[in-house]
């Protein structure tokens, strides 16, 4: 093997997203050589395209409000399989991890009292569901992630992060001990490609949405961090469960926030009825995404669908008038007037469940360290590999997640890494350096992809897989069908691993890269179908018509996932929160 | 069939860049022109450029189509198309790595430069610092940017002097924290841009205002920059 060069840091962050940014924000300040690789520039991240808001209880909306009851919204939104520990932390910790982003400059929309603006979102309540809607989500306008983003971003400029931009990891480095010990990253610029080595890192590698053909998703969302570890053989959680958006705009998939619900938007059907009052009594249109979604397209099978194939509904907005439109949905009004040639201030909104959110991912505890199952089933941290954000699985968000708890996500354990990687440092962290053997087997897939010919476009490949997930894997579900699912995608597979690269060029290869970032979709999808497949249940997001109710009995738990054996296990949900009750699973209704 | 004409350059192959003529089926669809852009690249995997959140909001995909900038991917064929003919070209002014991919550590460099982060000299409240909604409304227009060099590279002054005048996406973002009531550095940050170039080569051009597609105005900021550096002065 011709030689590699190695640059060395004491922690590497792959992924420039929010919770990328968070972690290597809390790491630069700490003076430790910290560096973030980025396959695009940070904020082109997808962190940058979340619009509504950020969810947390600081009572500014509603001075009495408890960070408990969003603690029990998340709970119940997450049908019960979100770890109690992980959403205790979350929501207490939340208020002071917002507080130090406006500190930083977050232009937070503003009430009249000078306070953080908090709009309704769904699934929120005051009182553990007694007291009716809450306003708990922190907006900037509808720009909150774009907002968000950039002040990370120039947050780490002023603590002078290492920025590796437009570099793409491609996989783990794992020494003789089983323990991460960096990455192989190419310099997209250039076409080097070299070791970075790291005392920890961290995968921020965010989403997957690309597996499926309908999505929000940026085109940049290929699951590279789920790729990575399950190639490593470290296994995913809940990876069966996926977020479909009630409101992707209808063609085009791009997303309009559940704000716009929050401010007092409505769905109707052809007929104009007002049809989640039917489905959800009280929360009506702001109950959890996977009820309202499930509504949509049962209304669209049952026929009353709108437009000239009845395949989507409208989102009605016009009632709230313009000023309110333009002043806190401006985003809004742009994304619907450029994609579906609609003014939400006349006319609605053409919309339909769209692929948004994974909310399954690598295992972690609450500092962000990686976790396996060992054989007798109990927890063991993988030394050196933590993980962060959407490609983590704490679990905060279980079956399902909640609107504005994605970006509350990412800030508290992007930074509760940060803060466990910056003691461990301090205590000093002594890993065995790479031998040859290591890093070869890191390179075997990059050298492949180098080295191909004669197999099939990936472009086409793409197309296949995620008709496949989008057609086999939807918002609804059954065995059969999933089966059928699985077989193609297992065909895939060896066509997938074949893929041609006809460009070998090294300077700023996109092809190459397009190659890398199928193979790990691929990763996902199969991930996702066979556990998919395996819980035998419907819960949350995951909605079978072979299994339509929820099994506690066998199913509250979480599903882990390995791929070299292609073999699903269960572990157990946290129900031992530190200082609340434990919440205990009753049926969920909105 | 659309005519495109596309820039091609590849410094690994190619001694000087070329314009390659290809025709796409668009179907009779409205695409944007990202969407024709991506079909070129399942024909051509070696066609590179620079994409991501399709929307218009991560900045990536700014290049220049007939002579416009703009982001590909909310420019639908109606508006760029002249004659059923797309000239898609790299933003200008920057250099270029490969096809319209263009180097923009320049343009980062003046965003940097201009500190782009809030300032505040006194310790940070329990809860977050007060700010009414009428001191919000003057980072509305400015906040937005993405960064994704539309602007500056539509403007002569950047394009004659990229390493002294900030450039209006800089400089925009400079007026952001300057009006930001939260930032106290508003002394510091007046005094760094206080020479013959900083601010003072814009010239009202105005190029930047046209092309910006999130429909901001760099030139009121930079207007707003000069003011205060005049009345600094006296």
């Amino acid at each position: 093997m011709a030689a590699l060069r190695t640059i060395s840091f004491d922690g590497v962050i792959v992924g420039g997203g929010g919770a990328g940014l968070r972690a290597s924000l809390q790491m630069a300040q700490s003076g430790f050589k910290t560096a973030v690789i980025s396959k695009v520039f940070p904020t082109r991240s997808h962190t940058v395209s979340a619009q509504g808001g950020i969810t947390c209880a600081i009572a500014s909306s509603d001075p009495d409000d408890d960070w408990r009851w969003h603690m029990y919204d998340t709970v119940k939104g997450a049908d019960y399989i979100g770890d109690q520990d992980a959403i205790e932390y979350m929501c207490s910790v939340g208020p002071e991890a917002i507080y130090e982003l406006e500190h930083m400059g977050l232009p937070f929309s503003r009430t009249e009292e000078g306070r953080i603006y908090q709009r309704p979102f769904g699934g929120q309540s005051k009182n553990y569901g007694k007291g009716g809607q809450a306003a708990r989500t922190c907006a900037a306008a509808d720009r909150t992630g774009h907002a968000l983003l950039h002040t990370l971003y120039q947050g780490n400029i002023k603590n002078q992060t290492v920025f590796l931009n437009e570099w793409y990891a491609t996989d783990l480095v794992k020494n003789q001990d089983g323990a991460v010990v960096g990455v192989i990253a190419i310099c997209i610029e250039t076409g080097e490609t070299v070791y970075v080595k790291s005392k920890a890192t961290v995968l921020a590698t965010g989403g997957a949405g690309r597996i499926y053909a309908s999505t929000t998703n940026a085109h940049i969302n290929t699951g590279d961090g789920i790729g990575m570890a399950l190639r490593a053989g470290f296994p995913v959680q809940d990876i069966e469960m996926w977020q479909f958006h009630p409101t992707g705009i209808a063609g085009a998939g791009t997303l309009v926030t559940e704000g716009c619900r929050g401010e007092g938007g409505y769905l109707i059907n052809k007929d104009g009825e007002r049809f989640m009052e039917r489905y959800a009594p009280n929360a009506k249109d702001l109950a959890g995404r996977d009820v309202v979604a499930r509504s949509m397209v049962k209304e669209i099978l049952e026929g009353r669908g709108c437009g000239p194939n009845g395949d989507y509904v409208y989102l009605k907005l016009d009632h709230l008038g313009e000023e309110v439109l333009e002043s806190r949905l401006p985003g809004i009004c742009e994304l619907s007037r450029t994609f579906a040639h609609v003014d939400p201030t006349k006319e609605p909104v053409p919309v339909v469940p769209t692929c948004h959110y994974m909310m399954g991912g690598i295992p972690t505890n609450v500092h962000g360290q990686a976790l396996n199952v060992d054989q007798n089933g109990e927890d063991a941290i993988i030394p050196g590999l933590y993980a962060c954000g959407e490609v983590a699985c704490v679990s905060v968000h279980g079956a399902n997640r909640l609107g504005g708890n994605s970006l509350l996500d990412l800030v508290v354990f992007g930074r509760a890494s940060g803060l466990f990687i910056e003691k461990a440092l301090r205590e000093g962290i002594e890993l065995r350096d790479a031998s040859e053997t290591d890093l070869e087997q890191a390179m075997s897939r990059l050298d492949k992809v180098n080295n191909s010919s004669g197999g099939e476009k990936a472009g086409d490949l793409r197309k296949e897989l995620q008709n496949t997930m989008q057609n086999y894997f939807g918002v609804f579900r059954n065995g059969p069908l999933m089966q059928q699912g699985i077989v193609k995608l297992a065909d895939l597979r060896a066509r997938i691993e074949n893929a041609e690269l006809s460009d070998k060029s090294m300077v700023f290869n996109t092809a190459r890269i397009e190659v890398l970032e199928l193979q790990n979709l691929l990763e996902v999808a199969e991930a996702t179908a066979i556990t998919a497949e395996e819980r035998k249940e419907s819960r949350g997001a995951h909605a079978r018509d072979d299994f339509d109710s929820r099994d506690d009995e066998n199913w509250l738990c979480h599903s882990v996932y390995f791929a070299p054996d292609k073999r699903v296990s269960k572990r157990g949900v946290n129900f031992e929160p530190k200082t609340v009750e434990t919440f205990q699973p009753t049926i969920r209704s909105y | 069939m659309l005519q495109v004409s596309i820039y091609r350059y590849n410094p690994e192959t190619d001694a000087e860049p070329y314009m390659q003529d290809v025709q796409v089926d668009t179907g009779g669809k409205d695409l944007m022109v990202l969407d024709v852009m991506e079909l070129i690249k399942a024909e051509d995997a070696t066609v590179v450029y620079r994409r991501s959140c399709r929307e218009g909001v991560c900045g990536s995909d700014g290049v220049n189509m007939n002579g416009i900038n703009g982001l590909a991917c909310v420019t639908p064929l109606s508006k760029a198309v002249r004659k059923n003919k797309l000239v898609l070209r790299p933003l200008p002014g920057l250099p270029v790595i490969r096809d319209l991919v263009v180097d923009m550590s320049l343009f980062y460099a003046q965003y940097e430069k201009v500190q782009p982060y809030l300032q505040n000299h006194t310790p940070a409240p329990a809860i977050e610092r007060l700010q009414t909604p009428e001191e919000r409304e003057k980072l509305d227009g400015l906040y937005e940017c993405i960064l994704c060099a539309c602007c500056s590279t539509a403007c002569p002054s950047f394009w004659w002097n990229p390493e002294r005048f900030i450039g209006p996406a800089g400089l925009l973002q400079a007026y952001r924290f300057l009006a930001d009531t939260r930032d106290t550095a508003t002394e510091e940050r007046l005094a760094r841009l206080d020479d013959p170039f900083s601010v003072f080569r814009c010239h009202g051009i105005q190029n930047c205002v046209n092309v910006c597609p999130k429909g901001l105005n760099p030139t009121r900021a930079i207007g707003h920059i000069r003011s205060m550096l005049l009345s600094r002065a006296t």
